[in-house]
């Protein structure tokens, strides 16, 4: 049996993970418990969910700047809104929801470049929170930092989590009629355009649902940290771009994997993990983040170049 | 309750593992420094001074490793996950300047849980159990003007220079000099400007504002601005006032340039980064099984006319005057808030 090119993508970024993970039990056995994989993943679980979201806008050839800023947003409203009225937060959620299919449908129908348009949402979004939080504080919902620190027994909370975020994200992307649309914009949205498809629906949805993904990553961020400010999530932007690309998605052609880009925010967790136990020094860090990144990604550009003979064969 | 537990549970731990000499209590225990940025003068003068002391102390066998980390980047989450890490490389105590107040809760309550001490110091975190060593800023602001109330019993005018706009430590300073004010009514405050804690950016506004304003008998700072303001007193020809000091080194070369010409005398006050130090010993002392309160206060770094020579000689060219504290500083901060 030959294995698929589509298997070997997922393989790269399972194996670096699986390395890196054993360079970590080496080098501090005590994070091989219970306790400790909780502790070296929780922080993984809202970038998780802030890739998949970045992966979704990705499938359909966008790349959304505003991402951090919005995750920022949601742990605000997540911290005020949503912990002291409920219904307001809802509300404030599904408003946020609604803003993002309709920057979908601005992108699509006046065909700006989407980085154009989410760098300037980006502001918006920052300005809010600072609105609604001008100096740090807030105070979690008692079920969120109830889900964020359950214990279920064996298995951590943290891997749990990924797990069901990586399963249900894969059936929806994957295995559904809506992800092979959403994939479809993304490759070839003149053949999708003519086979009868609103192309301006689908993008919609899209937005919208990589929204609800954000607004899932913001409410989960709070659970852990308890309360949040302004800047607490900035750096989501970057990461989740590059959790999306070290778990085989590609900048465009729809070609995205929703259990690589969970494997790849898990990666990018335990490089700073890896690297803070090698006692490698802050200004070296940054740079070594890089080198990580670029040993993976050098492996993509083999995978390429064997997916490219595979087809001329 | 809380406390409590944490007390017992580390007296529990000292007893099992530590030695029976009273100063070797904490010869096995290792702490961190989570620190969150090193970008400017004063966290450099920071981690140089956590790097003397606790080299020191791990020599002289008062703790076994004392090991500083700083994020690569300025970010509550990145730091979130360098003290989730610190908990699993077994530290007994985590010192932290912390990114955000409240952002590093989580992390926080997950090392109490493990049983680690934490001691945030300069940027404090507010989850309860976690020490806060806090800069009293307010007192800062007002011992500036009993300071002048003792040396110009008469008063005067005073020109306030304000810090960065919206920044808290700005607000707490200038709400001190107001009580001090209030408290001392000879004195009157006629013009106030931001100065950004920069002195090209002090001796701007000083300058814009001067030739509105009356006789000015002393001007009230925040620190990094007295040298700007002297310079643009001197470029409009007016007599120098008494301008208080904040510790930087081309405030303290001026003045003592001034007081060999003229026997100007003032004062300076201000934090010294040597703060990390004190952090250090409150977390050693917390670790040696000693009652400490939660919320300390760091006592501020002054110079006056009389030490003047000796802190300038320790100050670095283009630095901050900074002290290291010992082990017998941090037992009079710990008593003193008790």
């Amino acid at each position: 049996m030959r294995i698929s090119t589509s298997t070997i993508r997922l393989v790269i970024p399972a194996a670096s993970l699986a390395l890196l993970l054993a360079a970590v039990f080496y080098m501090q056995p005590r994070a091989m418990s219970y306790t400790g994989l909780n502790l070296l993943f929780n922080l993984a679980v809202p970038i998780a969910l802030a890739t998949v979201a970045q992966m979704l806008i990705m499938a359909v050839n966008d790349l959304d700047l505003s991402m951090g800023a919005f995750v920022s947003f949601c742990a605000c409203v997540t911290a005020t809104f949503l912990q002291a009225s409920p219904t307001l937060g809802v509300l404030i959620f599904l408003g946020a929801i609604v803003a993002y299919a309709v920057i979908g449908v601005v992108i699509h129908v006046r065909e700006l470049p989407s980085i154009v348009v989410t760098l300037g949402m980006s502001f918006v979004w920052g300005g809010l929170a600072v609105l609604m939080l001008p100096s740090p504080g807030g105070e979690a919902p008692g079920w969120a930092r109830w889900l964020m620190t359950s214990r279920p027994p064996f298995v951590p909370m943290a891997i749990v989590a990924s797990i069901v975020i990586a399963l249900i994200t894969h059936f929806v992307i994957m295995r559904s009629s809506v992800g092979v649309l959403i994939r479809g914009v993304g490759g070839n949205v003149r053949s999708v355009e003519r086979a009868g498809w609103s192309v301006i629906r689908i993008r919609a949805g899209t937005y919208a649902l990589a929204g609800f993904f954000a607004v899932l990553s913001g409410i989960a961020l709070v659970g852990l940290t308890t309360s949040a400010d302004a800047n607490i999530a900035l750096r989501y932007t970057l990461l989740s771009i590059a959790g999306v690309i070290l778990g085989g998605g590609e900048f465009v052609g729809g070609k995205v994997s929703p259990i690589g880009a969970v494997i790849g925010a898990l990666t990018l967790t335990l490089a700073g993990s890896f690297l803070s136990f090698m006692r490698i020094s802050p200004d070296w860090q940054i740079g070594a983040q890089g080198a990580i990144l670029i040993v993976v990604l050098g492996l993509r550009l083999l995978l390429n170049r064997l997916e490219k003979r595979e087809k001329s064969r | 309750m809380i406390i409590r537990k944490m007390l017992f549970a580390s007296v529990a731990i000292a007893c099992v593992a530590g030695p029976v000499s009273a100063l070797a209590d904490t010869s096995g225990k290792k702490i961190a420094l989570s620190n969150n940025y090193a970008g400017n003068s004063w966290r450099q003068a920071m981690l140089t001074s956590w790097d003397k002391i606790t080299k020191q102390a791990v020599s002289k066998k008062i703790v076994a490793a004392a090991d500083p980390f700083t994020t690569a980047e300025n970010q509550a989450t990145e730091q979130a996950a360098q003290i989730q890490n610190m908990i699993l490389q077994g530290y007994d105590a985590i010192v932290i300047n912390a990114a955000s107040p409240t952002a590093l809760n989580g992390a926080v309550k997950e090392a109490c849980n493990a049983g680690i001490t934490v001691v945030s110091f300069d940027g404090i975190v507010t989850e309860p159990c976690a020490w806060r060593i806090a800069v009293d800023f307010k007192a800062m602001g007002e011992s500036q003007v009993e300071y002048l109330a003792k040396k110009l019993p008469k008063g005067g005018n005073l020109l306030e220079i304000r810090g960065l706009a919206g920044v808290s430590v700005d607000d707490e300073i200038h709400a001190g000099i107001q009580a001090g004010v209030q408290k001392n009514p000879q004195f009157k405050i006629v013009g106030a400007v931001n100065g950004d804690w920069a002195q090209d950016v002090a001796q701007r506004a000083v300058a814009g504002i001067l030739p509105s304003l009356p006789e000015i008998t002393a001007v009230v700072t925040q620190g990094g601005d007295g040298y700007g303001a002297a310079q643009a007193f001197a470029a409009a020809n007016r007599p120098t006032p008494t301008i208080v000091m904040g510790n930087r080194e081309d405030e303290l070369v001026w003045w003592k340039q001034q007081k060999d010409k003229n026997g100007y005398e003032t004062m300076s006050v201000s934090i010294a980064p040597g703060v990390s130090t004190l952090a250090f010993w409150v977390a050693q002392q917390i670790l040696d099984g000693k009652q400490v309160k939660k919320d300390l206060v760091v006592p501020f770094l002054r110079i006056d006319q009389g030490n003047l020579e000796t802190n300038l000689a320790g100050t670095q060219k283009g630095g901050v005057a900074n002290v290291e504290y010992s082990l017998e500083d941090a037992q009079k901060v710990i008593s003193a808030a008790k």
